[in-house]
């Protein structure tokens, strides 16, 4: 009677399920519940910040050719918010049907404790695994060889810097001339930030913070917080390196000290007061809508002095739901090249689908707010495919975020790169159990 | 009904001697089933209370008292180790202490910043609003809104205004000369800021409280105290504190377990560190601390044990609060 034959140990979930949706519609009369194929049913998708779906009408495409189901999201702007959330249904109850992944938590969702409340994506029907980056499925894909995510965007790094201040600090503004000003070595970038300083417009700054420099030096390291399944965060050479440019930037006076997505940030880039900004692929968006209309043309993209992964996600579909084939036929479809160039054109997402790189509009895409002439398809493409994909481990957000807030020590709250560092180790001996 | 109740109560030696011994059984049952019911009725009205407070009150605080003897992480609650005392002494004494005791440090002097400047002003507010003034309605009505506005859009706005990006609190120091501050950062300036929206939350609320409460002073002390020649300072110093005083006790006992209690303000003041109360914890609470430890590190066990120490501190902050106000009393 079904198409999608389940497991018997579903089974009992399944005629509740269908009880609960007999009982929810009241006028069902076929009484197969879930597992009819043209039945009604609801989906939705838990995700956070811009995820696209909805501003490239995928969902409304996809309801359109399922005229049986209904997609709702829930949605979060901060992803801190949605992990806390998304924990306590973890133990609680309360699962979306497909439920989204950042790229700091997948070490840890796809570890032992976690990986269970995830279903395996490898199995699911249609789906590519040559499609994606190989790097990017082989994070979501636990010790035992169950993958329980669909790669959605990676985060490929550029630079995003403005054309105008960089003119008027006498600095070149073309975006080859000024990604040679830095290529190949993120020392140069604050070499860079130093000779735009000595010239700046006053009340300007080279960066918006040194959290983003740092997160940039890390982010496009071999070796980051974990070595051979084990913490290295104390001696990692790319923890150590990114720590001491920080250090040195705060100590140029490069940095504006902003704390990155906080109201001040945000209306910094309204008041023109840095001049670049570490921008993955999904930053346009927030440049553009930050800057706002009256910045418009002044933006440029620039190539990152290594390449590195800040950010992308994964969609999970966890094994509670009740439709849990139809949930992994969206996420499939989803993140398919071609739903994923939509997301790309529409938000800038950068797909982890290699195949829609081949795409027409992704390679070739350039941003008409930001540089319009800037190949920022290329740049990011080019991004993607060079990231050295780095050891993770389940601690791996903690750590991330304990050494970032321990550079805004240094910078929001004037103490010296030791000072911090204790301050940070501390945080992390505290935290990390 | 009621008869055998009243002969039971009139005669209460032994069975009423007009009744035939045929009808004593059902009488007596029938007497028992009434007293039980006498008995029982008042604890069946008040039992839903109970049955509400011990399924959202008792089974939680004892189920957190059972975690916090326990390692347990958040997402995987069903799998918990005992360790006994393990998290308190951590929090009293291990790798923890150091952010417990700031966090206590820091309730502590955010409630003293902003008590006790809110309560003197409520009561500067409500001492001029039980004057005879115009429009009095609309501003008792004022008063109330910003208790009635949301933590979230308070905040919010506050944290607009101490933005070092432009926001008004700094234009406002520019105005006098004096330099930019970075209030986020600071961990006096930051205090002060958070205090300031509690402040601006609350001081109405309490307004309202002993404004009600000095309506009920009779009027003939102030006027008694006017013939004594006593000025309208004099009034409000000799009479309306002295009379209002157990109701400033209440505002005090409800103030300070609601800033024992402070998460709201300093959460969303923080934005993107708020969890941890600024990047140096600068005004990070016990409130702010438990979320932190529970809802951002996993360690469900941990806050729980928080929870418990907060818990203590509240009966001692009650305890103490009643010790001050029996002195109190017995000093008048």
């Amino acid at each position: 009677m079904s198409p999608h034959r389940r497991p018997r140990r579903t089974a009992a979930l399944v005629s509740a399920a269908a009880v609960t949706a007999l009982l929810a519609t009241g006028c069902s009369s076929s009484g197969s519940g879930s597992d009819d194929p043209n039945a009604k049913i609801t989906l939705s998708v838990g995700d956070f910040g811009t995820f696209g779906y909805k501003e490239a009408g995928l969902f409304d495409e996809y309801m359109k050719a399922h005229p049986n189901i209904t997609i709702t999201e829930n949605t979060t702007t901060q992803e801190g918010d949605y992990w806390t959330a998304l924990q306590t249904r973890l133990s609680g109850g309360g699962l979306d049907d497909i439920q989204a992944l950042e790229v700091s938590r997948i070490a840890l969702a796809t570890s032992d404790q976690l990986s269970g409340a995830f279903t395996d994506m490898s199995k699911a029907a249609g789906v590519e695994k040559d499609a994606y980056l190989p790097w990017k499925w082989q994070q979501a894909t636990t010790a035992d060889g169950r993958t329980i995510g669909l790669g959605t965007d990676v985060g490929p790094m550029a630079i995003c810097y403005r054309q105008d201040l960089f003119a008027a600090a006498g600095l070149p503004s073309d975006p080859a001339q000024v990604s040679a000003l830095w290529a190949g070595d993120w020392a140069k970038y604050v070499e860079t930030g130093r000779q735009f300083q000595a010239k700046a417009p006053k009340g300007t700054y080279f960066m918006d913070t040194a959290t983003g420099l740092y997160n940039g030096v890390v982010s496009s390291s071999a070796e980051q917080y974990y070595r051979k399944g084990k913490l290295a965060y104390q001696d990692s050479a790319g923890v150590r390196s990114g720590w001491k440019l920080a250090a040195e930037a705060v100590q140029a006076g490069v940095t504006q000290g902003l704390k990155e997505f906080d109201t001040p940030w945000q209306t910094a880039f309204s008041n023109s007061t840095f001049a670049t900004t570490v921008c993955p692929s999904w930053q346009q968006a927030n440049i553009e809508k930050f800057s706002g209309p009256g910045n418009a043309g002044k933006w440029n993209i620039a190539q990152a002095p290594a390449a590195g992964n800040w950010g992308g996600s994964f969609l999970a579909v966890p094994a509670s739901g009740k439709h849990v084939a139809q949930a992994q036929a969206l996420a499939v479809w989803l993140t398919a090249p071609e739903q994923q160039a939509k997301v790309f054109q529409k938000v800038g997402n950068i797909p982890a689908n290699q195949k829609a790189y081949a795409l027409p509009g992704v390679t070739d895409f350039t941003n008409p707010y930001i540089g319009p002439k800037a190949p920022t398809g290329q740049i990011f493409s080019t991004a993607a495919k060079a990231i050295t994909p780095a050891e993770t481990g389940p601690h791996h957000g903690d750590l991330h975020g304990a050494f970032s807030n321990g550079v805004l020590l240094m910078e929001q709250n004037h103490k010296s790169a030791d000072e911090a560092w204790a301050a940070t180790l501390k945080q992390v001996a505290s935290s990390v159990q | 009904m009621a008869t055998p109740t009243r002969t039971d109560r009139s005669d209460p030696a032994g069975p009423p001697p007009t009744a035939p011994q045929g009808r004593r059984e059902p009488t007596a049952l029938r007497s028992r089933l009434h007293r039980w019911g006498h008995l029982a009725s008042p604890y069946l009205f008040v039992a839903p209370f109970f049955l509400v407070f011990a399924a959202f009150g008792l089974f939680p605080l004892l189920y957190t008292g059972w975690l916090s003897l326990h390692r347990v992480s958040l997402y995987n609650v069903d799998k918990a180790d005992w360790v006994g005392l393990q998290n308190y002494s951590d929090l009293l004494f291990g790798p923890p202490s150091h952010y417990f005791w700031n966090a206590l440090g820091n309730t502590v002097t955010l409630g003293v910043l902003s008590t006790v400047p809110q309560l003197l002003a409520a009561l500067g507010l409500a001492h001029l609003l039980n004057y005879r003034l115009p429009a009095r309605g609309f501003f008792r009505t004022a008063l109330l809104a910003p208790y009635a506005t949301s933590v979230a859009a308070a905040t919010l706005v506050f944290a607009l205004i101490f933005s070092p990006e432009g926001g008004m609190a700094n234009w406002l120091l520019g105005l006098v000369g004096a330099g930019p501050v970075r209030w986020e950062a600071g961990p006096w300036s930051s205090q002060i800021a958070v205090s300031v929206i509690v402040i601006w939350r609350w001081t109405g609320y309490n307004a309202l409280i002993y404004l009600a409460a000095m309506q009920a002073i009779p009027r003939e002390l102030y006027e008694a105290a006017a013939i004594d020649g006593a000025n309208r300072w004099q009034q409000f110093r000799n009479v309306t504190v002295p009379e209002l005083r157990p109701t400033i006790l209440f505002t005090v006992v409800v103030s300070s377990i609601g800033a024992t209690q402070l998460f709201g303000e300093p959460y969303l003041f923080g934005g993107q560190s708020g969890h941890q109360g600024g990047a140096d914890h600068q005004y990070e609470t016990l409130g702010i601390f438990m979320y932190d430890q529970g809802f951002h590190s996993s360690m469900l066990g941990r806050a729980s044990a928080i929870a418990w120490i907060m818990f203590g501190l509240l009966l001692l902050v009650g305890l103490a609060n009643t010790l001050i106000a029996r002195r109190l009393r017995s000093a008048t």
